[in-house]
């Protein structure tokens, strides 16, 4: 097992020993443009700096020159993995805001694509984050299976990636005759592939050797430091918003909020394995009771929210994802904010990484899963 | 001498998992044709995408070179980018009457998102997500199209 150096913990100036790295923009473990300005001396990790703004886009200020169908577009490109949820969340302020009740099958369908969302993200973490501590072959296999849930999407709604499936007030199109059975058939397979996972990294004796105890962020740093989603629940910080704030078809179904107890890398990884179980196990609830009905509701031409501030939260596949939203009551919002999971999970980095070796601030990162346009946006 | 076995116990279960990981990538190994790698640029006459796959914006045309797009601009003003222009024109009916058409439906696939707005808008189906996905190319301003045909015009019986 790695060792934490206690005894290297230092104070905030620069000692003759310690050199700076700049860790990115452009490197493979950072998934993005991320900067990590690391001050080390030898191996060992002093000091975490992240700096962000490589891959700004403005998002929030672009949205309040564009009407609400045309924002939930562009939250696709935020968190891209999650651009489901992203959309949904968008959707769902603007229909409180509006007070509109969407039919229950645009709640049903919506959910089941939320946890595919899920399952297509955690995979394609688990796939990176195996490359990232040295297990090529688990990136081909992620990918693989990732490929099956694409399709899906593209089947119902033509896209791959940046979905834009949600607008307000249902959804784009109504599900693909074909779904129900591409989605069973998906699970049917998948159950059999996530064991494969399993053996390949989880039960392998240097991957646990690599993350057990590396990087633990305790309970209440967690909630200090405004962490959710499968981070903050390694953690044992219960912060499903699925489960405190259901939302769409939630409150009809009954699954379970996977809480870890350590805190460390492993926990990190192992609550995401967890979920992606629990996430097959929301959709086998929901993909048989589709109910009948309107794929959406007939909204205005133009959609002016009344005056006032909104805000929505939905767990998208990182965390907690907020979607504050002040109106005037024109067509346009006069401000955006949204509220990303991954912002306050970065910043953690350099409380836990204080200390541990180069590699293991790779650990750490690889298991925190970041998305660096939803940091950046 | 505990620690000795224990280190050696590791050594023993260290393999073990390796070996294990390893059977997983063996089984795909001597399986190749479980294998799902699609011969892309190879099976390009054969692939065929599903049917709401949103490639580029089209505008279909029937036989006598006409198409339902009024110029109404409805598309123009659903796009979040300004990927679609309409140019339209005036023309005196048959009956004497002034009346705006289209001109050129301008679409530069360069600046699209490919997110649907623009079909959802259109009251009168005129535009509809075409499937080609192959739009490389050298020079960028192949990518701002005229989407109405030269010479076509509207349908009879479309709603203005
Ligand atoms: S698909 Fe979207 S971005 Fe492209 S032209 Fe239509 S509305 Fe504009
Ligand atoms: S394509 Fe449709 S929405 Fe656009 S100008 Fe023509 S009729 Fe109007």
């Amino acid at each position: 097992m790695a060792e934490f150096s206690e005894k290297y913990i230092i104070t905030d100036e620069i000692k003759a020993d310690e050199y700076l790295v700049n860790i990115g923009p452009q490197h493979p473990s950072t998934h993005g443009v991320l900067r990590l300005l690391t001050r080390l001396e030898g191996e060992i990790v002093h000091n975490v700096e992240p700096h962000i703004g490589y891959i700004h886009s403005g998002i929030e200020k672009m949205t309040e020159a564009l009407s609400y169908p045309q924002i939930v577009h562009l939250t696709d490109r935020m968190d891209y993995l999650s651009a489901h949820m992203n959309n949904e969340a968008v959707c769902l302020c603007v229909e409180n805001a509006l007070q509109v009740e969407v039919p229950e099958r645009v709640k049903y369908i919506r959910t089941i694509f939320d946890e595919l969302q899920r399952l297509a993200s955690h995979q394609l973490w688990w796939c990176a984050s195996g490359m990232d501590l040295g297990a090529l072959t688990a990136f081909f296999y992620g990918l693989r299976d990732r490929e099956d849930i694409l399709d899906i999407f593209e089947e119902t709604c033509g896209a791959r990636l940046t979905l834009n499936y949600s607008v307000p007030g249902g959804v784009m199109f109504d599900i693909h005759p074909n779904f129900q059975k591409s989605v069973k058939a998906f699970i049917t397979k998948f159950r059999k592939k996530l064991p494969e996972y399993d053996k390949l990294l989880t039960d392998n004796i240097i991957f646990q050797n690599r993350t057990k105890g590396v990087g633990v962020l305790s309970k209440e740093d967690a909630i200090a430091f405004g962490v959710t989603g499968p981070t903050g629940r390694a953690s044992g910080f219960s912060c499903d918003v699925r489960k405190h704030h259901p939302y769409s078809a939630y409150p009809y179904i009954k699954f379970d909020e996977k809480l870890g107890t350590d805190g460390d890398s492993f926990m990190r990884w192992k609550v995401r394995m967890d979920e992606m179980w629990e996430s097959m196990n929301i959709i086998e609830q929901l993909i048989d009771n589709i109910p009948e009905g309107d794929f959406a509701v007939k909204m205005k031409g133009v959609i002016k929210l009344p005056e006032g501030e909104f805000y929505q939260r939905v767990e998208s596949a990182r965390g907690e994802f907020g979607v504050y939203i002040v109106s005037d009551g024109k067509k346009n919002p006069y401000r955006v904010k949204f509220r990303s999971p991954g912002f306050s999970n970065l910043f953690t980095i350099n409380h836990i990484a204080k200390g541990w070796k180069i590699a293991d601030l790779v650990a750490i990162m690889a298991t925190f899963d970041l998305v660096i346009p939803d940091i950046d946006r | 001498m505990k620690s000795f076995f224990n280190y050696i116990a590791e050594i023993f279960s260290g393999v073990w998992t390796l070996l294990t990981g390893m059977k997983v990538t063996a089984k795909y190994f001597f399986t190749p044709w479980k294998n799902v790698t699609q011969q892309y640029p190879e099976n390009r006459d054969t692939l065929v995408m599903y049917d709401r796959f949103r490639g580029e914006v089209i505008m279909p045309h029937n036989e006598n070179n006409e198409h339902k797009c009024t110029g109404c601009g409805l598309c123009e003003n659903a796009c979040p980018n300004g990927s679609i222009e309409i140019i339209s024109k005036s023309i005196v009916n048959e009956e004497g009457k002034k009346k705006r058409i289209i001109d050129q439906h301008i679409y530069h696939l360069g600046m699209c998102t490919f997110c649907n707005l623009c079909v959802r808008a259109c009251p009168s189906d005129a535009i509809v997500m075409g499937q080609k996905f192959e739009h490389a190319h050298w020079d960028r301003s192949t990518f701002t199209k005229v989407l109405n045909q030269p010479g076509s015009k509207i349908m009879e019986g479309i709603k203005e």
